[in-house]
Formats: structure tokens, C-alpha cells, sequence
């Protein structure tokens, strides 16, 4: 009989490990089966673009079978459960019980806004929007198209957030935005988060602390939001400081899939104990976990689960052949933040070394200026969506390296 | 600050931003000491927060999230930045003698 690999979500992560499996295992040895609840497969970092019109819906989504391999089975269905200890799922389609040999745990991270009292009340994307759902960035394009300034808060409302330059480049473009409409005047841009500055590293900090400060956009740090006034237009932190605003653009609480808080599977934001360095469960030998679904210390982005793609197939692999799983993943980001006016700029780190200024090498395109705005960073980020599609989620090679470089950096 | 206390805090070793390095030499006295330095003065409150952080460390080694600490505890959000003001988790940590919570990255 054929032995099982489960994949649960066909997002970046479970995408790319499907490709990758598909390709390394015996199809007469193994079954690959991919469970995702949704048919359509969302170029998440687009998002961003939405609100400012530069990029609409149908830029940013693809039916997820277009990207899995014919040899692998896809079930569309919401999970019911995950029985780690008996190896094997529920699902509600069919109220299907699928056995495992081996798990991958893809599903990813998502926003709650529940979470936060008053959030989702009456002022919900009507003048509170978020641009982390196809659906938020859309609603929220519709609102600027129309609004006449006023004051717009940004506000982060815990860490960790997926893509946590995300919040940055929105600030950033809709100073643009609104300069290009010539309303800047009449629009007041406050960021409120509650990290200590600008981002979580020193350096990197620094430098985007001084680019909202040059871009008019004014941050109140250490702020965090424990409720929603939709009468009073105003958020209020747990330490009672009081932000009014008249459009509020929420970065809510992000929290793993649902599934696996049912499974009693995570942390207290649903997020699976893993093995920063080998990507393997902490409690389940047999649990692999890719991307924002587990709870390694680093960002929650694309580029990450994109890194850490040849650390959890190749051990993967070497699980299944009797051999130990090696500590190969070093906490590798790589981030381009758009930072308005066709400019970007590039940073990249991981577990030990914050991002630092210098030159980021790639061959035939680059270099690219790291921690610096530049015109070729901007292009590489739009350039990223073409390698997306073709060649990231397919799990084709990608001109970048998965373990960080020290090359071309000025430390 | 009282003469007492400067020296207590005199003899131990923090990092830049006011984390103990070694944390093999901290005690409750030393705890007190950092936290009036913090212009905090412990209660029974406090303790319960310091002594689940410890906890948590020695178990996984990582100083817990806010969210983690009213999660586990009866201490609730708006308790924490009542007991520990301007960044409850931090200053949890660094009265525990432990390291500034990684949560954040």
C-alpha cells in the first residue's frame, strides 16, 4: 500500500512543498494529497497595491489548480480537525478521514479583527478598512477614490503581523497617493504601532524612522490598541492614550488558522511550535511545518516560506529515509518596501544579522541597493509578481540563494 | 533610587538596553532592585506575572508575549499596563532577569 504525505493548505508554502514533493518522491511509493478550503490561490503581497489603484482583483488572483502538479491529489474542503496522535485528519467535505505517514502543516497566518473590542462594529469598512483580505484592499480602494482628506491612522495592532514591512509601504504610498491628487495637504498621516519605532531591527529602524519623519508622517509608538470608539472616531490604548481619526487603516491581530487552535495544536495565537532551525514540529516527529503557520522568530512573508522550502523538503526526505533533520534554515528575509514615487528600497537579514546598508548582488538584475530608496528596488518588487506566478510557488529555481549572504553588505 | 539599591545593581551586568546578561545572578532582591530603578514597587500582583515568566522561560526559553502572560495568568491586559507601565512585556522581562521577549520580529 502507498504510503501518505499530507499537505494541509496550497497557499505559498503548501504550493511550493507540493511542486517540490511531487518531483523527489516515488508516485508509486507515495500519495500527495493538498487540502485547501479556498479555489483561488491570492497573490498576497498585491494587496498592498489595491487601495491606491495601481493594481485591482483580477491582478492578484489565479485558481490554485493552475499551480499544482496533475500527480497530486487536491481536495477543497474546510478541516474539521487534525488528530496528531492518531496521524490523520478530518475533513468536513464528505466528512472524509484521511490517514498520514507524513504532515505539512501550510495554513497559514490570518487577520482577526474580532479581536479587537469595537474593531469590527459599525464603522467596519466604512471608515475602518484593512488591506491584509482581497476584500478589505478593494473596499478600502473604493473609500479613497471618493474621500476628501481628513486624518488617517494607521494602526498595527500586535506583533506578529504577516509581512511586517507592509505597514510601512502603505504609509509610504499614500503619501504618494495623495500628493499625486493633490490633497496631501488636506490629509494628516499618523503611525501607530506597538513596537518602540518604526520596525523590530535597530538599524532598519532608523533608516524608515527617518523616512516617515522626511515624508510628513508622524509615529506614536509604544501604542497598543485595546479598543475601537466607532462613535468618538478614536482608538484607545491599554495605557488610556487616545488617537482620533476620520479613516483608520487596521493592521489587526494575526492569528494561525483555526484548525489548529481546535487541534490544540499551537501557541496562544494558534501558531505551531517548531524547530527554528529544522522546521520540524516540536511535539510530532512526522509534523513539518512551512511559513506563517509555525512560530519560528522570523517574518511572516512569502520570501520567507520561500526559503525555508529546502530545509523542510530535504527533511522531509531525509525523516523518510531514516536519517536526522539537518538545522539548514537560518531565519533568511528579504523584503523590497515600496517607498512611493517608482522608488524602493531592499533589506534583508535573518536570525543574527539585521539588515544592514551595502549592495544586494543578483545576478543579471541587480545590484540592488539594500536600506537605500532607489528605482531598481521599486522595479524589483514589481518584477517579484511575474517571478511569483512562474517560478516561486511552482518551486522552479529563483535567483536568489536560501541562506543569507554577508556578501556586498557594509556591516 | 537608594544608596542600597544603586550598589546591589552596581555588582550585577545588563546589555544596552537594560537586560540582566547573566541571569544566574539574579534574585527577588535583585528583582526589587531593577523594578524601583523602573520606579515600580513589587506587590503581590507583580509576582505572580515574574515568577509565570520565569516559568516560562526555564521551559522554553523565550520571555513571554503579552498575550501569553494574560492568556496563562488571571492577570488581564489592562492589569499588566497598570502594574507594569510603557511596555508591559519588556519591563516583566527585565525585572525577571530575563531577556527581552522575541515575539516581535
Amino acid at each position: 500500500m502507498k504510503k501518505t504525505l499530507l499537505i494541509l493548505g496550497a497557499g505559498t508554502g503548501g504550493t511550493m512543498v507540493a511542486n517540490k514533493m511531487a518531483a523527489r518522491l516515488d508516485a508509486d511509493e507515495w500519495h500527495i494529497i493538498v487540502v485547501d478550503r479556498d479555489e483561488t490561490h491570492y497573490y498576497q503581497p498585491g494587496f498592498l497595491f489595491i487601495p491606491f489603484g495601481i493594481y485591482d482583483a483580477a491582478d492578484v488572483i489565479q485558481p490554485k489548480r493552475n499551480f499544482l502538479p496533475s500527480a497530486v491529489e487536491t481536495v477543497f474542503s474546510d478541516i474539521e480537525i487534525i488528530e496528531p496522535d492518531q496521524n490523520r485528519v478530518r475533513l468536513v467535505k464528505d466528512q472524509r478521514v484521511i490517514p498520514y505517514d507524513y504532515l505539512v502543516i501550510a495554513t497559514g497566518s490570518h487577520i482577526q479583527p474580532e479581536q479587537i473590542e469595537g474593531m469590527t462594529d459599525s464603522g467596519w469598512r466604512k471608515n475602518i478598512f484593512d488591506f491584509y483580505t482581497c476584500e478589505g484592499a478593494t473596499a478600502l480602494a473604493q473609500f479613497l477614490k471618493t474621500w476628501d482628506g481628513g486624518r488617517m491612522v494607521i494602526n498595527i495592532a500586535e506583533m506578529p503581523i504577516k509581512c511586517p514591512v507592509a505597514p510601512l509601504e502603505f504609509a509610504f504610498l499614500a503619501d504618494w497617493y495623495f500628493q499625486e491628487r493633490g490633497m496631501r495637504d488636506r490629509v494628516e498621516i499618523i503611525y501607530a504601532t506597538p513596537l518602540s519605532g518604526a520596525f523590530t531591527k535597530p538599524r532598519a529602524t532608523v533608516a524608515l524612522g527617518d523616512l516617515l519623519a522626511r515624508k510628513g508622517i508622524q509615529t506614536v509608538a509604544d501604542f497598543n490598541i485595546a479598543e475601537v470608539d466607532n462613535n468618538r472616531q478614536a482608538i484607545i490604548s491599554y495605557d488610556e492614550r487616545e488617537i482620533s481619526y476620520d479613516l483608520l487603516v487596521t493592521i489587526p491581530t494575526n492569528m494561525g488558522a483555526d484548525v489548529i487552535g481546535r487541534s490544540g495544536m499551537g501557541d496562544e495565537l494558534n501558531f505551531v511550535p517548531v524547530d527554528k532551525q529544522t522546521l520540524q514540529s516540536k511535539k510530532w516527529d512526522n509534523i513539518w511545518v512551512i511559513g506563517d503557520a509555525g512560530n519560528a522568530p522570523t517574518s511572516k512573508a512569502g520570501s520567507v516560506a520561500h526559503f525555508m522550502l529546502e530545509t523542510v523538503t530535504e527533511n522531509l526526505k531525509r525523516h523518510m529515509d531514516g536519517l536526522e533533520p539537518l538545522p539548514t534554515f537560518d531565519g533568511h528575509a528579504n523584503c523590497f518596501i515600496e517607498t512611493g514615487f517608482d522608488k524602493g528600497l531592499l533589506i534583508d537579514f535573518n536570525y543574527e544579522v539585521e539588515p544592514l546598508p551595502g549592495r544586494y548582488p543578483l545576478p543579471g538584475v541587480g545590484p540592488f541597493p539594500l536600506l537605500e530608496e532607489s528605482r531598481v528596488n521599486h522595479w524589483g518588487k514589481l518584477a517579484f509578481r511575474w517571478m511569483y506566478w512562474n517560478l516561486l510557488i511552482k518551486g522552479r529555481p529563483m535567483p536568489v540563494s536560501n541562506e543569507m549572504s554577508m556578501a556586498g553588505k557594509w556591516s | 533610587m537608594s544608596a542600597q539599591n544603586l550598589s546591589i545593581l552596581d555588582t550585577l551586568a545588563f546589555n544596552d538596553e537594560g537586560y540582566m546578561t547573566d541571569r544566574t545572578q539574579w534574585t527577588e532582591e535583585v528583582a526589587n532592585a531593577i523594578a524601583e530603578d523602573e520606579g515600580i514597587t513589587l506587590t503581590e500582583r507583580h509576582w505572580v506575572v515574574i515568577h509565570f515568566a520565569r516559568k516560562v522561560f526555564a521551559e522554553t526559553k523565550d520571555s513571554p508575549t503579552l498575550r501569553q502572560i494574560t492568556k496563562q495568568t488571571d492577570v488581564s491586559m489592562k492589569e499588566m499596563y497598570q502594574l507594569f507601565p510603557n511596555g508591559p512585556a519588556k519591563k516583566a522581562a527585565m525585572i525577571a532577569g530575563l531577556p527581552k521577549p522575541t515575539g516581535c520580529i
